[in-house]
């Protein structure tokens, strides 16, 4: 019994931990229709982002919070550098952007080994995230409350942009319909680029928070980046509540599995899952009503 | 000049020139262990000419290429290990790896594996039919685009970490230690040559094969569903059906190389079909040129061929180089090498570069 | 480029059947070799000894996930090579170590092994890390009859004429390990690791030991190599409330490990990890404040007491800087480039016969201690030490063995192990 209502919160951490990862490229390729493969890139500068700022900082209390709008600013400007550069001149060409974001990602992984080395970093866990609390009976890591609060935050941040604001408002008008939006007079150039840097900043902000419970090292961003986009497929394009249910209900069937499996072939399971999914909803969980035939 | 390559002409003394310089030329200049390594390059080679036609032709773009390759490995890995154990026990020994995990009865799996006939036909069938139900279940329910490359690559992740679960295939570590192949003791270096012939032969038939489907009404269906896939549908063909044969094709092809590299490179492990070999495979295709049907095997081979040079000079170099040989060539040059006349004319006569896109 | 519609199948199909035709012709054309259990022609070493140098190869990945622990070992390879040729080098020729990237990929060790043995003709080749490479190398070494040195501790079950196996087999690390254990009173365990073949076969023997002695087991956990996801696994471990955990995990698995176990508020008092994966290294990435206290199995760490390791350390700080640190397969590596210079003295020849033949006995006064060429099965005797993780990031032994254990891989010498199944 102590297991599963254990389970039930590890079923929620790991969505929320999911959730962090896929938020932003639910708003890269779930608005855009861009596939970043070097999104799990902009994980690892959050993490490192962390890191160094851990090291100027000195007090990982006071670093943690700090580095999190530091993460964001970091994530987002390599986002904004990648689409002014790159994937701008590619928008009609998706399948590309997803080889050129992915050799993108390959260079960062070695600039990360060549600057902080290959060996992982330690970034210390401030003290009031130390130890866990004790909820219906089983011990909830401190740790992984913080980052579920910090999901919420994101998301609900998230919402309320794209909800109440003007730079929002034209956010939605592309997706809903980019030539109408232009004909309104928005620059969709300057929307996606916003777009994009919002994106990648919360993959930034997902680094950080990420070295709370994982390790900072060259390849951390590989290990989340496929899961994330399982959950913007599952979850379906371009809505926000998709990725936010998806992740949960991943993270659950993920350790329901392991608990019942290894965690090998929960992996293997979740992927089963996910494709017999798509043939009864191709769409995803829930899909935004356009015009295009994505 | 490439009306010249497109005439019968052109074709026969292609392949007249390609079958010299693997069957005279090669064998001739390299030492046994070079002659060894290219027949490993041409086993990325045969791959790439089937994405070439999925990913070139069909525009799916195949990020899961590595489980098919590695279906075809491990397959004819468990019969080269079946020969062996039969070899040193008699029929119905376990193999030398699972002897020593402590497994005294061989996994009924296993059995059927001893003969070399079921094998083959396994190598041949099981890769395809997988291809043919996983492109019916997406291809039908129109997935596709990046929605279908995602999921591609997500069962490349997902096949390797079920192979490393899997203790009676050798787990992490793969197959190893093989010793014949079909009856022939494979660290004889006359066998090894005749290796390498095999591989160079099988390369030529599946370019052969694909040059045969690129130029039958197939073929021309196929560049009609990846380029106005809706239209074609409107038609009345069977746009996901088109699909699923390039798709089938692609996978078969895959299997076979991976078949060959097992007694080439003595080694199958799930590392080297997870998600980042299955991408890597794509690297050759798009630098050689996605499109064409050369274009995949000369950009695999100097792919292959530029690692292994420049790894024993400078190991770190080559991922920048990996990574920046991704972006330049796919963002600048999406038609490949084989692309480059075809830009310097269009440049020479002032048309805009963009038109460069009729190849992608 | 254009595409002009051409419907000619038949051309096509012609062009297979003369490919085709070409296989038939090739497969004639070539004389075909031996078949099985028929004897071929043995590979000719083409070593060359006639000048001043003798060149070796060292074989580890600088690229790739491994590339974090094996550029380490080589560091060690090149410092023991140094050392040598400044007393003189082996037989009066000069060390050359000529260094390959192994990438991380079997694949890749396969391919540079038999490059270095056909190609630069080396005497030996020191290297390969995971047992994926070392399997993967293996045939090319018995092929093509050359020699391997491999500084690792692995899972045993292997001896081949070919390879020096300098690293611990499992009766000089998992058994101590264990013996460690039972010795303070710990009656269960819980076992986690990652899912290759090394903790499948640590924890297999695990289990047969635990039976013959009356622990018990409460739960056995395999994560994907690189999983960070562990809350599931800690909550079950929390649960069971074993005496200990054994720890088999690899890489970074481990930082994300600790981690979770130190948030749930677990400590080394309450219920002790033991790990056989992770030295001097690896503390720093997953932090001292998650980890102190906890126990290690090996055979070496820096802060182990004698003249020798006093030397290696001091040599090896001069030469790659005051930060680094010294680990077991660094100091196995070190160990295996002075035992192969001794054989080769004791031999009087750079020939791979003469060097098989008289590496039995073969002994190097190494860091860790007397280390012994076993001449039964290329492992060498080593003294088994348990480690403490303290506040300075470092390993200090709280126990030790009697002097070196004499290598056992196939585990013959105990009685509780003959039956010993390691897939499930």
């Amino acid at each position: 019994m102590d297991i599963l209502v254990g389970q039930l919160f590890t079923g929620l951490s790991t969505g929320s931990i999911l959730l962090l990862a896929a938020l932003g490229l639910s708003l890269t390729f779930g608005q855009m229709g861009v596939v970043n493969m070097a999104h799990g890139e902009f994980i690892m500068a959050g993490c490192y982002t962390a890191y160094v700022t851990q090291q100027v900082v000195g007090g990982a209390g006071v670093s943690l919070l700090i580095a999190l709008p530091i993460g964001f600013a970091v994530g987002g400007a390599m986002g904004l550098i990648l689409e002014v550069l790159l994937i701008r001149r590619l928008y009609h060409r998706p399948l590309d952007t997803l080889l050129v974001t992915f050799g993108v990602g390959l260079i960062l992984q070695q600039v990360a080994r060549d600057v902080f080395g290959a060996p992982a970093v330690n970034v210390t866990v401030p003290q009031f995230l130390r130890g866990g609390v004790e909820i219906l009976g089983t011990t909830v890591p401190k740790t992984r409350l913080f980052i579920m609060a910090l999901a919420v935050v994101a998301v609900a941040a998230l919402a309320l942009v794209l909800r109440f604001t003007p730079a929002g408002r034209r956010i939605r008008a592309v997706v809903g319909n980019r030539d109408l939006a232009e004909t309104a007079g928005i620059s969709s150039r300057a929307v996606d680029a916003g777009t994009f840097f919002i994106g990648s900043g919360l993959a930034g902000v997902a680094g950080v928070a990420l070295t709370l419970i994982g390790s900072t090292s060259p390849t951390t961003g590989q290990s989340y980046l496929v899961d994330a986009f399982l959950v913007v497929v599952a979850g379906g394009l371009g809505r926000i509540k998709g990725a936010v249910v998806a992740a949960v209900a991943l993270g659950a069937l993920q350790s329901v599995f392991e608990t019942y499996s290894t965690a090998s072939l929960a992996k293997v399971g979740v992927f089963v899952v996910i494709v017999v999914f798509l043939q009864l909803r191709p769409q995803g969980l829930f899909t935004l009503r356009t015009r295009s035939l994505a | 000049m490439s009306k010249f390559w497109e005439s019968r002409l052109g074709v026969w003394s292609g392949f007249a020139a390609a079958a010299a310089v693997l069957f005279g030329l090669a064998p001739l200049l390299l030492s046994g262990f070079r002659l060894g390594l290219f027949a490993q390059f041409i086993c990325y080679a045969i791959v790439a000419v089937g994405i070439g036609l999925a990913w070139g032709r069909g525009g799916m773009l195949t990020l899961g290429q590595g489980v098919f390759f590695g279906m075809g490995a491990y397959l004819m890995a468990m019969h080269l290990k079946m020969a062996d154990a039969e070899f040193r026990g008699g029929p119905g020994a376990v193999p030398d790896f699972m002897e020593l995990a402590g497994v005294r009865e061989l996994p009924a799996y296993w059995v059927p594996f001893a003969s070399p006939v079921f094998t083959i036909a396994a190598i041949v069938l099981l890769p395809t039919g997988l291809a043919v139900l996983l492109g019916l279940a997406v291809f039908k329910r129109r997935v596709k685009g990046a929605y279908f490359a995602i999921l591609s690559q997500a069962l490349a992740g997902a096949f390797a970490i079920f192979l490393i679960g899997q203790q009676s295939l050798g787990g992490f570590n793969g197959l190893s230690y093989f010793r014949y192949f079909f009856g022939f003791t494979l660290n004889d270096p006359v066998n090894q040559r005749m290796l390498y012939f095999i591989t160079a032969a099988a390369l030529l038939v599946v370019v052969a094969a694909s040059l045969q489907l690129r130029r039958s009404r197939y073929g021309e269906l196929l560049v009609a569903v990846r380029d106005a896939e809706e239209r074609v549908r409107f038609l009345g063909y069977d746009a996901a059906g088109v699909k699923v044969v390039a798709y089938a094709v692609a996978a078969l092809f895959a299997s076979i190389a991976g078949a060959l590299f097992v007694p080439v490179v003595g080694i199958i492990s799930p590392a080297s079909i997870g998600i980042v070999p299955s991408i890597m495979f794509l690297l050759g295709v798009a630098i050689g040129g996605r499109g064409t049907l050369i274009g995949p095997v000369v950009g695999a081979l100097a792919v292959a061929f530029a690692q292994t040079a420049l790894s024993e000079q400078f190991p770190s170099a080559w991922t920048y180089a990996q990574g920046l040989l991704f972006v330049c060539v796919i963002a600048l040059l999406p038609g490949g090498i084989a692309s480059i006349p075809a830009v310097a004319g269009r440049i020479r006569v002032k048309h805009r570069p963009e038109a460069v896109e009729a190849t992608t | 480029m254009p595409h002009r519609p051409e419907h000619r199948p038949r051309r096509a199909a012609r062009a297979i059947a003369a490919t085709a035709a070409l296989i038939v012709t090739a497969g004639a054309a070539a004389a075909c070799g031996a078949r099985a259990g028929e004897e071929t022609d043995a590979f000719e070493p083409c070593l060359d000894t006639s000048g001043d140098t003798v060149k070796v190869g060292a074989l580890n990945s600088q690229s790739g996930t491994m590339a974090i622990s094996e550029t380490t070992v080589l560091d060690a390879i090149l410092l023991a090579a140094d050392q040598i040729n400044a007393a003189g080098g082996v037989l009066g020729k000069q060390i050359e170590v000529i260094d390959e990237d192994g990438a991380s990929e079997p694949v890749v060790f396969a391919e540079k092994a038999e490059k270095l043995i056909r190609e630069d003709c080396v005497a030996a080749v020191f290297g390969g890390w995971t047992s994926a490479s070392r399997k993967a190398m293996l045939p090319v070494f018995e092929d093509y009859d050359s020699l391997l040195y491999y500084p690792v501790q692995y899972e045993g079950l292997e001896a081949s004429e070919n390879i020096f196996y300098t690293g611990a087999t499992t009766n000089q690390q998992i058994i101590p390990a264990l013996d460690y254990l039972a010795e303070t009173g710990v009656e269960s365990l819980y076992l986690v690791g990652s899912d290759y073949v090394f903790p499948r076969t640590a924890n297999a023997i695990i289990n047969a030991y635990a039976e013959a002695h009356g622990i018990e087991i409460l739960g056995e956990d395999y994560v994907p190599l690189g999983s960070t996801e562990f809350s599931t696994i800690v909550n079950q471990v929390s649960a069971a409330g074993a005496d200990a955990v054994f720890n088999t995990l690899n890489g970074d698995s481990n930082v994300a490990f600790f981690r979770e176990y130190a948030n749930v508020g677990l400590t080394a008092e309450q219920m002790p990890v033991m790990s056989v994966s992770i030295a001097e290294e690896e503390v720093g990435g997953i932090g001292v404040e998650n980890i102190v206290g906890q126990l290690a199995a090996w055979n070496y760490y820096q802060t182990v007491e004698s003249e020798a390791n006093a030397a290696f350390v001091e040599a090896f700080k001069a030469e790659y800087g005051a930060d680094r640190v010294t680990s077991d397969p660094m100091e196995a590596a070190y160990n295996a480039v002075h035992l192969w210079a001794a054989t080769v003295e004791k031999a009087a020849s750079f020939a791979v016969d003469d060097v098989q033949e008289a590496a039995g006995g073969v002994s190097f006064e190494g860091p860790e201690g007397t280390v012994v060429i076993d001449g039964e099965n290329n492992h060498v005797s080593k003294t088994a030490r348990i480690g403490e993780i303290r506040s300075d990031g470092l390993l200090y032994t709280v126990w030790e063995s009697e002097g070196p254990i004499e290598p056992d891989p196939f585990l013959d010498g105990y009685e509780w192990a003959a039956d010993l199944a390691v897939a499930e």
